[in-house]
């Protein structure tokens, strides 16, 4: 059955099916203090979710043990604790390959455990939604956020968002599920915010009524069969020919990678309405600009504040999907600036390397400030950053 | 008012440092200002070092994470400062001039002379309470201690109405909460103490109230009292 026949009906909890439009635009909000963990519950208690799996590992606890509630409560068809988060996201793709849609959560040490299944996922073209609520990966140990696992799963074939605020938490979520199973697009979402920061902070949050919930997944609009052992993708799994070294298999390899690929490019058209669009502007044709994602923007936009007191003039780009990369709309929106400073919180600096490899003239563009390990980024660094730079009391270091 | 105020709360873990900072938080939200508050700690274990922080403006905050630049400091266990359990030593640093600390403890804590001159040439002053003494007095359990700090801060800075703090309080007490597993078991172990969940409310206020009390007559006694 198509769900579109859906809209207007209601679920056996007695929740409107509607358009996610509605959901997203137009259904009236109100205002909730709520944690990043309880954006989780209520985006899923809205999102008609048939499986949900969990693995307990900090900061993502709270929020799979609150979707355990939501299954208690009858808003999630199935939901159990997986044997560790491999197994986790093995069993998700199980789920998924089934016509489930399915929902998990991770943080760092459990996104990399669970790391193969990823791309595995992608080239399955499993519309899986994860929300990975980052943590520091590294030893010694850390609980605390650190977006260095982001830069390691950028090339898995997975959709990567990175959510700012507990309110773009929500939105992000809701969007993710519409985008991930678009026929087109078809590829796992991994939402990402910041641990801590955004899952244990209490923010406020505009929140559509919980008595409506989106149109449930339709796996007939999948563009491969569902769990069919004959057509690819699953047959390359079963199938000697592909397991070979010949010309043959490394060609469908390679073809159906670019396709993944492809896929997610083609994801920007489905997403730019649904969460208007890749990148977000704040006073972009200032000279100096912030350029991130995440909570770094955050801390930027302090910077800004700060800044501006002492009559500096700073801009804002945000970057909001990191895959696909928004490379025409950083271009763009970075062709004016003298001095592009990208704040990480990550000893890497991967961001600053994608802005790089996007941009003429890169040598405009400063990585850093970065602090790493969980390490709070307060604005005032920032803010000496800039003027330290700027001054010429610190090597601008490229590379 | 200062455009933007910065809280941050130094305990143990068990303490309820993170519980205050929500309630707080969500009590300034009722209030019609902006708030945000986290906390911020290390594998969960009682006793060991757990801090939380609030940030209260009129204006849309974005910041977030630890805080480095309090102008308020509630610690809420003596050993926060006598055994260094607290992620920035000194305890009070990066305390803005004209801030305030607020101590649980029955008797001033023996702080170096040079501390005390650094507060006093930042106009920083120091206000001890009893707050776990007075919780177990008025509530009948040391785990209302987080109750007095609040009546602490509120009777001495006035920065948050009562009616929100009770708002908040019911919010976080008066429904089911499901948080990491340690929070559930001290919630657990809460409402134990009381025969009814209203009466866990009643208490709670009740500490509030009293404490609130010394807090303002405390700050009646300082010259320059922090405009909050």
């Amino acid at each position: 059955m198509d769900p579109k026949s859906l809209v207007g009906t209601f679920n056996k909890k007695g929740q409107k099916i509607v358009e996610p439009e509605y959901l997203l635009f137009e259904a009236p909000r109100t205002q909730h203090f709520m944690t990043g963990s309880e954006v989780v519950k209520e985006a899923i208690r809205r999102a008609s979710i048939d499986v949900s799996i969990a693995y307990p590992i900090t900061p993502q606890s709270e929020a799979a043990a609150l979707v355990g509630e939501l299954y208690v409560e009858g808003y999630v068809g199935e939901y159990f604790r997986g044997e560790n988060e491999f197994a986790v996201m093995s069993e998700c793709a199980g789920a998924s390959f089934g016509g489930a849609r399915v929902f998990t959560t991770t943080s760092g040490p459990g996104t990399l455990r669970a790391y193969e299944n990823f791309p595995m996922w992608a080239g399955s073209r499993l519309p899986i939604v994860i929300n990975v609520m980052v943590r520091g990966v590294n030893s010694p140990l850390s609980i605390q956020p650190d977006t260095l696992e982001i830069g390691m799963i950028l090339e898995t074939g997975m959709l990567i968002w990175h959510a700012e605020t507990a309110q773009e938490f929500l939105d992000f979520l809701l969007a993710s599920f519409i985008v991930a199973e678009e026929p087109d697009v078809h590829l796992p979402v991994a939402v990402c915010i910041d641990g801590f920061f955004v899952s244990h902070t209490k923010d406020m949050v505009m929140m559509p009524p919980a008595d409506i919930a989106l149109t449930p997944y339709d796996p007939y609009r999948s563009p491969v069969p569902c769990m069919d052992m004959e057509v690819p993708p699953i047959r390359m799994m079963r199938d000697p020919f592909v397991m070979k070294s010949n010309y043959i298999s490394y060609a469908t390899h390679a073809s159906w990678q670019q396709e993944v690929r492809a896929a997610c490019e083609r994801s920007r058209k489905h997403t730019i309405r649904l969460i208007g669009g890749l990148i977000e502007e704040e006073n972009a044709d200032a000279e100096i600009l912030i350029v991130s994602s995440g909570t770094a923007v955050a801390q930027g936009r302090e910077a800004v504040r700060l800044l501006a007191e002492e009559g500096v003039d700073v801009g804002i780009v945000k970057i909001k999907t990191i895959r696909p990369f928004p490379h025409q709309e950083v271009r763009q929106a970075l062709r004016n600036a003298k001095h592009i400073f990208v704040p990480e919180f990550n000893v890497a600096g991967w961001m600053a390397r994608e802005i790089k490899a996007c941009i003429p003239d890169n040598d405009r563009v400063y990585a850093g400030p970065h602090v790493a390990g969980g390490m709070t980024m307060p604005p005032e660094v920032i803010v000496e950053e800039i003027k330290k730079v700027l001054s010429g009391r610190k090597e601008a270091v490229h590379g | 008012m200062r455009k933007r105020l910065n809280l941050r709360m130094s305990g143990l873990g068990g303490q309820g440092v993170v519980t205050s900072a929500h309630v707080l938080a969500t009590a300034a939200s009722y209030d019609g200002r902006h708030a945000i508050s986290n906390p911020f700690f290390g594998a969960e274990k009682r006793m060991a070092p757990a801090e939380s922080y609030v940030r209260i403006a009129g204006e849309r905050i974005y910041d977030r994470g630890e805080l480095v630049y309090p102008d308020v400091i509630m610690v809420f266990h003596p050993q926060v400062i006598t055994q260094g359990k607290c992620y920035t030593m000194p305890f009070y640093s990066g305390i803005k001039p004209g801030g305030l600390l607020i101590i649980n403890s029955d008797s001033p804590l023996p702080l170096l002379d040079s501390d005390l001159e650094f507060l006093d040439s930042q106009n920083v002053p120091i206000f001890y309470i009893a707050a776990t003494t007075l919780a177990v007095e008025i509530a009948g359990t040391e785990l209302a201690s987080n109750m007095g700090m609040l009546g602490a801060l509120m009777g001495a800075t006035k920065l948050v109405s009562m009616d929100s703090m009770e708002s908040a309080i019911k919010d976080r007490f008066g429904k089911k909460y499901v948080a990491s597993g340690g929070t559930a078991t001290l919630d657990e172990a809460i409402k134990k103490k009381f025969a009814k969940k209203e009466q866990l409310l009643k208490k709670n206020m009740e500490t509030i109230r009293r404490v609130y009390d010394i807090g303002a007559e405390w700050a009646e006694t300082i010259k320059s009292p922090m405009l909050v």
